[in-house]
């Protein structure tokens, strides 16, 4: 009997756990003048669509052919222009993906709305 | 009365039998793929334009990644197929269930590998493919919950750990699977917080449930190999399998210390990190001391392979803890010390496991054939092993290579390039590991290969 008590206490707590998780636990941390809402989540549906996560890393999670990219944006090494390049012609590496002017436009205010969000980083 | 285990089954058959043992062989053949895969996508490291145009890096690792994954629940699946009537002393409760999942998983990976190629993308870790394939996965895994729970009926109270372990990894899988679908809420993929955190706790604790079917395999093929039925029920069983729950649900955010969650997320999973991969090693340490030479003897193949997860799973354990603490972790996340644990852990501790499940099945069924291959699998554990100890040295060594570049503050690139010879010796290395499982594979796939006329039935 005592195993299923254990199991059953577990579990409960295992769900409240998830609960706090998806709420206090994992609050907004983006603040001050962010690219606009649609834009983001476009940007971030072409992110996954063309699995740029199979080569890059956004807070260290993804594959690791190529850079991590979650401060690329106020990187003082990279920045807007960098990565716009980048997203136009490909690299030696980094494939050529035929973006629109306004896909580019999403992606890097995808980029921007993270680099926004990673005060871990900042802080560091 | 108390007949050696291992004597008996070649008159303990069960009508489902060639039914498991094909779903053993769509499992191998997942590896056979997987490890060509990922052959690949490390010569690509190498030679940017191999196969660019046909097969890029983008489209080689997930599909990797997601062939070893389905090897290791498939062959999972499949051993808990033919285990189940053994356990439960019964038939299958759904006997064609078997073939249904059997079916549903094929098409679902064709479909899969097809969207693959055609460059369509979902573009999540580690389930990389369009979000309405996840819908195929959970059918395919319902014949096999049925299944479990209707054949065997447990009775929670005195059920073995492997039962427990076994019940819990099939329930986890769905959980967790489920969650992993939650970014197609606004709520979830509006915040990158909130979006990752939930999605790298359900892949952290996904891992964690495969690795209770993975476990319950090894633990159920060790009592059978030791005839010693104790230790799964001993308390010191249940304790550690009650750790390892508490593991696959609280520990997962050792892969998100560095998300911008609240401190206490980091700090709950640092508390309970990693103390999973012990609990197997100790279970199996007490069980080797219980192992007589001649039962061990008996089934020397599978007892090797048990041997050397167990060298596994010390060495992952200590590099596992080493990254689980949050200053260390500062510095080893996204390097490929990352993979070196992630295919550390699936190689040597996951993939021994299951071959040894698999050789301890084809040695109960046809032992003459695996005696016959023995030199050949002997010479496959060997050369997967010695390879992996440099595939595993040279990841960890090119992650400590990236971190001392990156407090140098050295550029992307030049990183890249001055890792070039550790990528060359883990692209050879993964080469011979390829090599060596491979032999593995066919021979077992062989060997699996129904034979015309079946055995007679159960006396
Ligand atoms: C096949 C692997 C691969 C894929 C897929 C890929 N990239 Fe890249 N990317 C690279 C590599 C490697 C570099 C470094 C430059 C080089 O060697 O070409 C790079 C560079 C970049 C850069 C410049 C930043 C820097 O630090 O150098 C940006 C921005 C970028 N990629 C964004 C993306 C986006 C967005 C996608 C998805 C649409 C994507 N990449 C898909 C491999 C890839
Ligand atoms: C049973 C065998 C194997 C299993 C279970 C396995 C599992 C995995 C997993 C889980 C990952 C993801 C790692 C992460 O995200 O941290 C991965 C990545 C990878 N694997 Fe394997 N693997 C196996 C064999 C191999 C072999 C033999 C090779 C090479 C010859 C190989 C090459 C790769 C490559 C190149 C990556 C991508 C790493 C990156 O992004 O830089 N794998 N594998």
């Amino acid at each position: 009997m005592t195993k299923i008590y254990i199991f059953s206490a577990l579990l409960i707590s295992y769900f409240a756990y998830s609960l706090a998780v998806y709420t206090r636990g994992t609050d907004e941390t983006a603040s001050g003048p962010l690219p606009g809402k649609t834009e983001v989540t476009l940007g971030k549906r072409l992110y996954q669509e063309k699995n740029c996560s199979s080569c890059h890393q956004l807070y260290g999670l993804g594959g690791y052919l190529g850079p991590e990219l979650t401060t690329a944006f106020s990187d003082p090494n990279r920045g807007e222009l960098y990565l716009r390049a980048f997203l136009q012609n490909g690299g030696p590496r980094m494939p050529k993906f035929d973006f629109t002017e306004k896909e580019i436009n999403s992606i890097i205010s995808y980029l921007e709305y993270i680099d926004h969000s990673a005060i871990s980083y900042r802080k560091k | 009365m108390n007949t050696h285990p291992a004597q008996l089954p070649v008159n303990n058959s069960y009508s489902t039998d060639n039914q498991s043992r094909s779903y053993l062989m769509l499992s191998l053949c997942y590896l056979l793929l997987g490890l060509l895969l990922g052959t690949l996508g490390a010569f690509q490291y190498l030679l940017p334009d191999l196969l660019k145009n046909k097969i890029s890096f983008q489209q080689a690792r997930p599909l990797h990644v997601y062939l070893v994954i389905s090897w290791i629940f498939t062959a999972a699946q499949g051993g808990l197929y033919y285990y189940l009537p053994r356990v439960a002393g019964r038939e299958l409760y759904w006997k064609q269930g078997i073939t249904v999942q059997l079916l549903l998983q094929l098409c679902t990976s064709i479909l899969i590998i097809v969207s693959f190629f055609d460059g369509q993308f979902g573009g999540r870790e580690y389930f990389e493919f369009p979000p309405s394939l996840g819908m195929g996965i959970a059918l395919s895994w319902l014949p096999l919950l049925i299944n479990f729970f209707l054949t065997l009926r447990p009775d929670y109270r005195t059920a073995p750990v492997y039962i427990w372990s076994w019940g819990t990894g099939l329930v986890f899988f769905m959980i967790t699977l489920s969650e992993s679908y939650l970014w197609i809420f606004d709520y979830f993929n509006g915040n990158i917080v909130r979006d990752m955190t939930v999605q790298w706790k359900a892949m952290g604790s996904m891992v964690g449930s495969w690795n209770m079917l993975v476990y319950g395999t090894g633990m159920y093929v060790m009592e059978r190999i030791s005839g010693d039925k104790g230790p799964c029920r001993s308390k010191t069983g249940y304790f550690f399998y009650f750790l390892g729950l508490t593991n696959l649900m609280f520990n997962w955010g050792h892969h998100t210390y560095i998300i911008p969650a609240s401190p206490w997320v980091k700090t709950v999973s640092y508390v309970i990190s990693m103390t999973e991969l012990l609990i197997l090693g100790k279970i199996i340490w007490q069980w080797k001391s219980t192992l007589k030479d001649a039962r061990k003897n008996y089934h020397h193949i599978a007892y090797r392979l048990l041997v050397f997860a167990d060298i596994w799973i010390f060495l992952n354990l200590v590099l596992a803890i080493l990254i689980s603490v949050p200053a260390l972790n500062y510095y080893t996340h996204g390097t490929h010390i990352t993979v070196a644990h992630a295919m550390g852990t699936t190689i040597g501790i996951n993939t021994m496991l299951l071959m040894a499940s698999v050789f301890f099945i084809l040695k109960t069924e046809n032992e003459e054939g695996v005696e016959s291959g023995r030199k050949t699998i002997h010479a496959g554990i060997l050369i997967s092993n010695a390879a992996l100890a440099v595939f595993w040295g040279s990841l960890v060594a090119s992650g400590i290579l990236k971190i001392s570049s990156s407090l140098n503050r050295e550029s992307f690139s030049y990183t890249m390039t001055k890792s070039i010879p550790f990528f060359k010796l883990f692209t050879y290395s993964g080469a011979a590991i390829t090599a060596g499982l491979l032999l593995l594979v066919f021979i077992a796939l062989w060997l699996l290969y129904p034979e015309p006329d079946p055995l007679p039935p159960a006396d």
